[in-house]
């Protein structure tokens, strides 16, 4: 199931809204064809209740206890899990990890994406085979791409440290010193940035050529254009991203785990215990249920909380065409 | 802003006006002439350089996007003592390295299992998100709008939240090592899934349905001879982004198939298992030339996939960005 994409961008032009309100007549519904739509998505119906809304509240009671994988009961733990989400430091620590990952991740990713896009909205003929090419990583499996990436950032023998050696430079330890963990998984991450680049590249194709036109004849230079025309007409484009990229950034789990997590030893930097590695741990290797459910609901506060800080900011310079309602 | 030369600008448009506006008249009407910003005077050189650096950027991010793929492919065909040697020609070809990897790893049945499974998740994603898609664009029902504002929330839901009640569901039910739980949930429709297909089907116009109705079909009918045909768009889309989210799931085979032996995993976990079984510090020989092998191999048919399905995947990118 899809979690990472999340229902952001409310670009709906409220014209639409409201003619489709004005199509709704207030006749009563005809039996047989609201029986017919509930049938159709009773798929949805029945899977919400058992997989959405039934595990969300199973899931509620279990954090408020201490749950026994071996005799499947559970006894009542009160606060417990919720209080040692504060006492235990590797909460705080992953959490940190995290937030470190995400400051770090987020903008790059906003930068990198945008300078690629606007670089094929102006290669003309060329822009499909560039397109191509920097989808390729998309495509690739994270694992593979953590399984290389290990390669290539050894400190003593990876080739971008290599590379860096041609211009003098003694590149870091990047998966052992705990200072250039994180970077070097942000590193991985932006290799994979094209489909944050698609979706610009998509606003890009729609600012309306004649706006640059006009400016341009008015004497705007290239910044002022990107400034004064780009950003805002791509601006809910722009919101839509971070606010997806960063609720995919509170999840990073594959590569640090492949990197770092997967054989079961305790000589794992604490550098690269992020929070969904943490939780992941606590419920399958630790299978300490209750604790593990009260963190993933911390991880829900927290993800609704930045998103709607995002929200109330972002609605301040999202540009809307035609206005807001 | 340079274009391809056969964009339209506002000025070709207008007829009878003076062809000289952006004061170049001397020049034929010719219908491949650059737009107007090409055509202002001494603009031209200026954008000949501008675009000649454009494509020099381009060119370079290309060998950084690349660079990975050239290695992985070198790495592959090296033998143990030269994987961490960096250089993209092997001194030596070990083609043996993906004979031998099939001894060394069951791969062939972590890629057996990886493609089952995906076939299974995007199939059952796939046709059940069109039901319900369908079912929330064409009918109209009491809370429908209540309801579809429910499926769009649920995007909003981190996995972590449900990941455990799930996992004992799947426990109670007796699932657990098998591959119904890596693919169990997509038979109730996904979130996204919907969504677009909805998109989709809003689209296309009633008249046709009404008319279906009217010689007779009963509901089910009209979306399975008239609806599904015409949505095979959308729904090869669905179908290939869900075979893509399958085959690089790595943390459902970890809690479903991980306690189990290593020919029941699939492809990720494999990789994951590989990488430790022939790391040094776990008291491997460092034969990552396997694991090199095997990264490509599990690459290879998302490659494959993207070559059949390009604009599939791009359109369903682009699609995320103008939800809402």
């Amino acid at each position: 199931m899809t979690q990472l994409r999340a229902d952001a961008a409310p670009a709906v032009a409220p014209s639409s809204r409201a003619a489709r309100k004005r199509r709704t007549p207030k006749v009563p519904y005809n039996r047989r064809e609201a029986l017919a739509g509930y049938l159709f998505i009773s798929p949805w119906i029945v899977g919400f209740l058992v997989f959405t809304a039934g595990a969300m509240i199973y899931s509620l009671v279990i954090s408020f206890s201490h749950y026994n994988l071996a005799t499947n009961t559970a006894r009542p733990a009160g606060l417990d899990n919720y209080a040692q989400l504060f006492s235990d430091p590797r909460v705080a620590t992953s959490l940190a990890n995290t937030l470190f990952y995400a400051v770090l991740a987020v903008p790059l990713e906003i930068l990198v994406a945008l300078a690629l896009a606007s670089l094929l909205n102006q290669a003309g003929r060329g822009a499909g085979f560039f397109r191509t090419v920097y989808y390729l990583p998309k495509m690739t499996p994270a694992v593979a791409t953590a399984a290389v990436f290990f390669l290539l950032l050894n400190g003593n023998t990876g080739a971008i440290n290599q590379f860096l050696r041609i211009f003098g430079i003694e590149g870091p330890q990047w998966l052992v010193d705990p200072a250039w963990i994180k970077p070097s998984i942000v590193m991985m991450t932006l290799w994979g940035v094209s489909g944050t680049m698609v979706i610009f590249l998509a606003a890009l194709k729609n600012v309306p050529r004649e706006l640059y036109e006009v400016a341009e004849l008015d004497g705007a230079g290239v910044w002022q254009r990107f400034r004064n025309i780009t950003l805002p007409m791509i601006s809910s484009a722009i919101f839509f991203n971070v606010i997806v990229l960063s609720i995919a950034a509170f999840q990073v789990f594959d590569q640090a785990y492949l990197l770092f997590w997967r054989d079961q030893s305790n000589a794992s930097p604490e550098a690269s215990l992020f929070y969904a590695i943490y939780l992941f741990q606590q419920a399958f290797r630790q299978f300490n249920f209750g604790f593990a459910a009260a963190m993933a609901w911390l991880l829900f506060l927290i993800i609704m909380v930045i998103t709607a800080i995002q929200m109330k900011f972002g609605n301040r310079f999202v540009y809307y065409e035609g206005g807001r309602d | 802003m340079a274009s391809t030369g056969t964009t339209s600008t506002p000025v070709r448009q207008v007829p009878g006006l003076p062809e000289d506006a952006a004061g170049q008249g001397d020049r034929p009407i010719d219908p491949n002439r650059p737009p107007l910003d090409e055509r202002r005077p001494g603009g031209r050189t200026g954008r000949r350089v501008r675009r000649g650096l454009v494509i020099a950027a381009l060119v370079a991010m290309s060998f950084v996007f690349l660079y990975p793929f050239a290695w992985l492919l070198a790495a592959s065909l090296k033998g143990r003592g030269q994987v961490f040697d960096n250089s993209l020609w092997p001194s030596e070809f070990h083609w043996g390295n993906y004979v031998r990897v099939f001894d060394e790893l069951p791969l062939g049945n972590w890629m057996i299992n990886s493609v089952g499974i995906a076939v299974l998740a995007a199939v059952s994603v796939a046709v059940s998100s069109s039901l319900v898609a369908w079912g929330f664009a064409h009918f109209r029902f009491p809370l429908r709008g209540f309801l579809f504002g429910l499926v769009l929330a649920t995007m909003m839901l981190p996995g972590a939240v449900t990941m455990i009640p799930i996992y004992l569901i799947w426990k109670e039910l007796g699932f657990l090592g098998t591959w119904v739980p890596l693919f169990g949930a997509n038979l109730f429709g996904s979130a996204f899934y919907i969504f677009l297909q909805r998109q989709f089907y809003l689209g296309l116009p009633r008249e046709l349905f009404e008319a279906a109705r009217i010689d007779g079909a009963n509901q089910w009918r009209t979306y399975w001879r008239i609806v599904f045909p015409l949505s095979l768009p959308s729904f090869i889309i669905v179908l290939l982004f869900e075979f893509q989210a399958s085959w690089n799931n790595l943390q459902a085979a970890l809690i479903y198939l991980n306690a189990g032996s290593p020919e029941d995993f699939t492809a990720p976990l494999g990789i994951a298992y590989a990488m430790t079984r022939y790391s040094p510090t776990a008291g491997g020989q460092g034969d990552y030339q396997y694991v090199m092998v095997a990264a490509l191999l599990v690459t290879l048919p998302m490659l494959a996939l993207f070559a059949f399905g390009q604009r599939y995947f791009i359109e369903g990118v682009a699609t995320q960005g103008r939800k809402g």
